[in-house]
């Protein structure tokens, strides 16, 4: 499978991604819209992976090439689902303080 | 077109689907159940490319532990009662040509880019994705950012009771 294959739908998942970003008003949409970008990122790491493999394992056939790309893969799941904790603490945090989960309220975060 | 293409395009335009359905349902527990199907949709492009571990890893982290603590925090707001978005369709407009034009502006990167021309992804072979491997290079190579990773989930966790904590 060619490499431009991955990356096109790749780019859409992240493009999909930053549009929900953009337009939704509800905070945990837009969260969702950060894991989804996340998640394209990651499906494009594994594939580089795979690619640099592939073209190393003709010179040598026991190498462990492109082992790094699944491994940053791993530690940005361990990151994401710490990440994602604090996140929704603080927009139930937010939801109690206003009552909603509006980004446009975010505005009067500072008092 | 043999079995593992049918396969990449169908998981393809599952997850692509899925993803737009996050965006334009109304009911947010619908987004979340969306985004599950994309998760499931990534994983088989996981094991498309024979990351097992990853695959698996994907699936219970991500669909089972991140997607539950979602649908819980949204079960938990009881948010479809005041369902009432005023329409604003500039921004939305706005948002998606500005989001059209990136796509745009990468792909007429990537059709030019020579150095990807006929590199291919290697498909259901070698032997990087197994959890064996994968072990031992992360317990010899990445042992300090294994064990630092250790200490951001304690800080998560301390961070996360503070901060939901009544005051």
């Amino acid at each position: 499978m060619p490499i431009q294959y991955y990356i096109y739908f790749c780019l859409a998942l992240f493009s999909i991604g930053i549009i929900g970003v953009l337009t939704r008003k509800n905070a945990i949409i837009v969260f969702m819209c950060v894991e989804l970008m996340l998640n394209a990122v990651n499906l494009l790491l594994v594939a580089f992976s795979k690619m640099h493999h592939g073209a190393a394992l003709a010179g040598n056939p026991a190498t462990t090439a492109g082992i790094d790309g699944q491994l940053f893969v791993f530690f940005i799941m361990v990151v994401a689902a710490a990440e994602v904790s604090v996140g929704l603490a603080i927009i139930v945090m937010m939801y109690r303080n206003t009552h909603s989960v509006d980004i446009n309220f975010l505005n009067r975060l500072k008092n | 077109m043999n079995t593992i293409q049918v396969l990449f395009f169908f998981l393809s335009v599952l997850a692509i689907f899925s993803a737009i359905m996050v965006l334009v349902s109304k009911n947010p527990v619908h987004s979340v159940l969306w985004l599950i199907t994309v998760f499931f949709a990534i994983s088989g492009h996981y094991i498309l490319l024979n990351a097992q571990f990853l695959a698996i890893v994907n699936l219970i982290v991500y669909a089972g532990a991140i997607m539950v603590l979602f649908l819980f925090v949204i079960m938990l707001m009881n948010l479809n009662a005041d369902a009432a978005p005023r329409k604003n369709l500039w921004m939305k407009l706005a948002g998606v040509i500005s989001g059209g034009c990136f796509l745009m502006v990468l792909i007429s990167l990537i059709r030019q880019t020579v150095e990807l021309t006929g590199k291919t992804v290697m498909m259901k072979e070698g032997n990087i994705g197994l959890i064996k491997n994968l072990g031992k290079a992360l317990f010899t190579d990445f042992v300090i950012p294994f064990e630092i990773s250790s200490v951001l989930f304690l800080s998560a966790m301390v961070g996360a009771v503070v901060i939901g904590k009544k005051n």
